[in-house]
């Protein structure tokens, strides 16, 4: 196959690197939620940590999506 | 006509100026990093102009980015990590502004240039190296020894040393990937718009629905940017907590 249709192919399986990171910020925000349900004293401490979470956690799926931008579009 | 969401990263000279083979142009880019700086300052030199026991609302405004940082470092590095503060005030003022300024038709987001955000991080880094280096000498090293039986520590000094290494990547791409990500979308919803209301007849009004999308992830987009500045400064603020003191627990 042709350079154009493999870098077409290979940015739509870089995209798969998304679903690890909606699966991973979901267990962030469903732990948190968990978490302040039962202990709701201890729900303001941790906020910030939730951010930190879910920060890193976005981080890895948009490696994946950086990726694929870059076989779309590198030169 | 094609689309290409990519186009508004493009770095484009405003006035062309070479020194030698060195390429010096102002560009577009640094348009908008001079108006960020330039904004910031402003901001802190308003806010401090006149100072009142009792803050008045310019004051108030800065006094809560002060504490709301000087809280961070406390709480991440503590009291002896105080002594980075104006170096985290700045890289968190300079992303914030930033990622804000980039939101604005216009402006060019600084932040969205791989180039800008590894020279933060590469700086970031040398600065926890310079630390741990500085004040503990070769003992830095144990950085990377963890408390573990001595069968588990051999396999975790490589997983250690590379994953000392690999931060300033991580640092620069988080914050890279996300204002990259972030514009790209709502560029692509623009494109839909306009797409959408190019259609001949009563179907052209469906363009409203890509316009509330845009609206959205504009919403999203702010949180995202204040978000991914305060990541890189809490993340700057623990890195300094491992250079200064290595493992020890509060």
């Amino acid at each position: 196959m042709d350079v154009a249709a493999a870098k077409l192919i290979g940015a739509g399986l870089a995209c798969f690197a998304l679903a690890g990171a909606g699966i991973g910020i979901g267990n962030v925000f469903g732990s948190y939620l968990s978490g302040a349900l039962r202990n709701p004293g201890a729900a303001g401490s941790q906020y910030i940590n939730m951010l930190i979470g879910f920060a890193l956690c976005e981080a890895t799926g948009l490696f994946g999506f950086a990726v694929a931008m870059i076989i779309l579009y590198g030169s | 006509m094609k689309m290409n969401p990519m186009e508004q990263f493009a770095v484009k000279p405003i006035w062309d100026f070479h020194i030698g083979h060195y390429d010096l142009a102002f560009t577009n880019q640094s348009l908008s990093m001079l108006l960020v700086v330039g904004a910031a300052t402003l901001f802190i030199l308003v806010a401090s102009a006149k100072p009142q026991l009792v803050p008045g609302r310019m004051q108030s405004m800065a006094e809560l980015v002060h504490e709301f940082v000087a809280n961070m470092i406390r709480q991440a590095a503590g009291e002896d990590g105080m002594i980075f503060f104006p170096f985290v005030f700045t890289l968190f003022i300079f992303v914030l502004f930033s990622n804000f300024f980039g939101l604005l038709p216009g402006i060019f987001t600084v932040t969205s240039q791989i180039a800008v955000t590894f020279a933060l991080a590469i700086v970031v880094f040398l600065t926890v190296l310079v630390t741990g280096f500085g004040k503990h000498g070769i003992g830095f090293l144990r950085l990377f020894v963890p408390h573990a039986p001595w069968y588990i520590v051999w396999l975790l000094i490589p997983i250690e040393l590379i994953s000392f290494i690999i931060r300033p990547l991580t640092l620069s791409v988080r914050l890279f990937a996300n204002m990259l990500a972030g514009h790209t979308m709502l560029k692509v919803f623009a494109g839909f718009v306009v797409m959408i209301g190019g259609i001949k007849g009563i179907a052209a009004l469906a363009s409203i629905g890509p316009m509330f999308m845009i609206i959205a992830v504009m919403a999203l987009e702010m949180l995202v940017a204040f978000l991914q500045a305060f990541v890189f400064a809490i993340l700057t603020c623990i890195y300094l907590n491992e250079a200064l003191h290595l493992h020890e627990q509060h």
